[in-house]
């Protein structure tokens, strides 16, 4: 049987890990390829690396980061963040990176979409959804909007119209991030989560929102998620990945031992 | 040496570092000579099977990788090599290398689990897979262990004796066979954490038998 997988996501400003409280407020908490170790052997699924360096000329660090993140570990991990063109995509991939993860740039040009599935196999373009909770009107009859820059701008893009169509152009897989429930620990968007996951046939890691074992039970089950993104639960050591997969073993969710 | 076969069809540095990491001399060749020199060949491959099987043809490696998987030497498969192995896959409809009997199919669309649940292609992430049989190449994985899959299509040997393990999605299928001196998996060793690089060591240490 598949099991659910467990993503601790790691921010990474200027090479360092950071860990973004509804992304203000960032402090330091260490190397991201010390992380990565510790997670691999703490028994991680998968992670995902978020890029949040400002400017371009320091994206030739994160290059750095990730080669030497893909030759300590073995499990798949993502990279996002900045990636805007097929060039970028290129370049974290050869540079070790299983997937990466394509958010404003897909919104701006959604042919990014079909043209890295095509370049590289629909199985490593992640597309990441940044999602509001808004009033239903004409263009978002969802609710749920497309917002960019850290949820500061709408788009008018209506989040299941667009999950619909990133599935249509070739994305592998959707990392769905709740900007409402993004740092607040108290749970995933459990109306949101199931509503895209069965909306789309491609694989919903569901984000933002994860503080307790329970709450990554409910969007792995009641939510329809493949796979939950956890960080500050298991960042600042709170729980244990093992903690956490072993609450979700006790209530039948099916996870991975690493042995 | 162990050469890993580049036929300009995804991750194959991945499977590069997971030997260095184990500490184990490799090179990444496209060059069908040192396909023939080598102790033990890697063919690994993410990608489509239609555009895959065009690169071997062009550059020569299909007869390289045929004629050296008959020198009896030690071959292993991993995901669209294991799929081009074969002789046929459904996706492109393409004609494959023929070394292993046998044809590659995809999954239902829609996939549904016995209780009718709909169940997502590809079928991604960590799942189980139950060796069948003996082999060298298993004896020292666990048998709860779990690997890493990203896959559409899947392998079926003709005959259920070159099944080496299956795993269940749905239904059970063919996730690792074995052929002679060939071992070919469906899933990805190199991203599959401790059980993965034990299997690759034990690879790089075996001669090529079955288990009779």
């Amino acid at each position: 049987m598949l099991t659910k997988r467990i993503i601790p996501c790691l921010d990474v400003r200027d090479g360092k890990t950071t860990k973004g409280i509804r992304f203000k407020n960032n402090i330091d908490i260490g190397d991201p390829v010390e992380m990565a170790r510790f997670y691999y052997e703490a028994g991680a699924d998968e992670l995902v690396f978020y890029d949040i360096t400002a400017s371009a000329e320091k994206r030739a660090i994160m290059i750095e980061v990730v080669q030497r993140v893909a030759e300590e570990i073995f499990i798949p991990f993502s990279v996002g963040g900045g990636i805007a063109c097929l060039e970028d995509m290129r370049q974290v991939l050869l540079a070790g990176a299983e997937k990466v993860s394509i958010n404003s740039a897909a919104i701006n040009n959604p042919a990014l979409i079909q043209e890295g599935a095509q370049a590289f196999g629909g199985q490593c373009i992640v597309l990441g959804m940044d999602v509001k909770k808004v009033p239903p009107h004409a263009a978002v009859p969802s609710g749920y909007e497309m917002v960019i820059h850290g949820g500061r701008i709408l788009t008018g893009i209506d989040a299941l119209w667009w999950a619909r169509e990133a599935e249509r152009l070739g994305a592998g897989e959707i990392c769905l991030n709740s900007i409402d429930a993004d740092g607040t620990q108290k749970g995933y968007e459990m109306n949101l989560t199931p509503l895209i996951s069965e909306a789309v046939s491609i694989p919903v890691i569901a984000s933002g929102g994860a503080g307790l074992p329970e709450h990554l039970g409910q969007v792995l089950t009641e939510g329809k998620a493949d796979a939950a993104l956890i960080a500050s639960m298991t960042h600042y050591g709170t729980y244990t990945v093992r903690q956490i997969k072993d609450y979700l073993k006790e209530r039948g969710v099916p996870v991975r031992y690493i042995w | 040496m162990i050469s890993i076969i580049d036929y300009k069809a995804g991750n194959l540095t991945s499977v590069e570092r997971a030997l260095k990491n184990l500490s184990i001399p490799c090179r990444i060749t496209n060059d069908p000579e040192l396909v023939l020199q080598s102790d033990r060949v890697i063919f690994p491959g993410v990608g489509a099977a239609g555009e895959a099987m065009k690169a071997i043809q062009t550059t020569g490696l299909d007869k390289a990788i045929k004629t050296y998987f008959f020198s009896g030497r030690p071959l292993l498969g991993i995901c669209l090599g294991t799929q081009i192995i074969l002789e046929f896959s459904q996706e492109n409809q393409t004609s494959c290398l023929g070394i292993l009997p046998g044809e590659v199919i995809r999954f239902p669309d829609p996939h549904r689990d016995e209780e009718g649940k709909h169940l997502k292609i590809p079928h991604m992430g960590w799942n189980r897979v139950e060796w069948t049989r003996d082999h060298p190449l298993v004896r020292a994985i666990p048998p709860e262990s779990v690997f890493y899959f990203v896959h559409s299509y899947y392998p079926v040997p003709r005959e259920e004796n070159l099944i080496l393990g299956r795993t269940h999605y749905g239904f059970y299928f063919p996730s690792a066979v074995a052929f002679r001196n060939l071992v070919a998996l469906q899933f990805h060793p190199e991203k599959s954490g401790p059980p993965g690089l034990a299997l690759l060591k034990a690879f790089s240490e075996w001669e090529g038998k079955d288990a009779d």
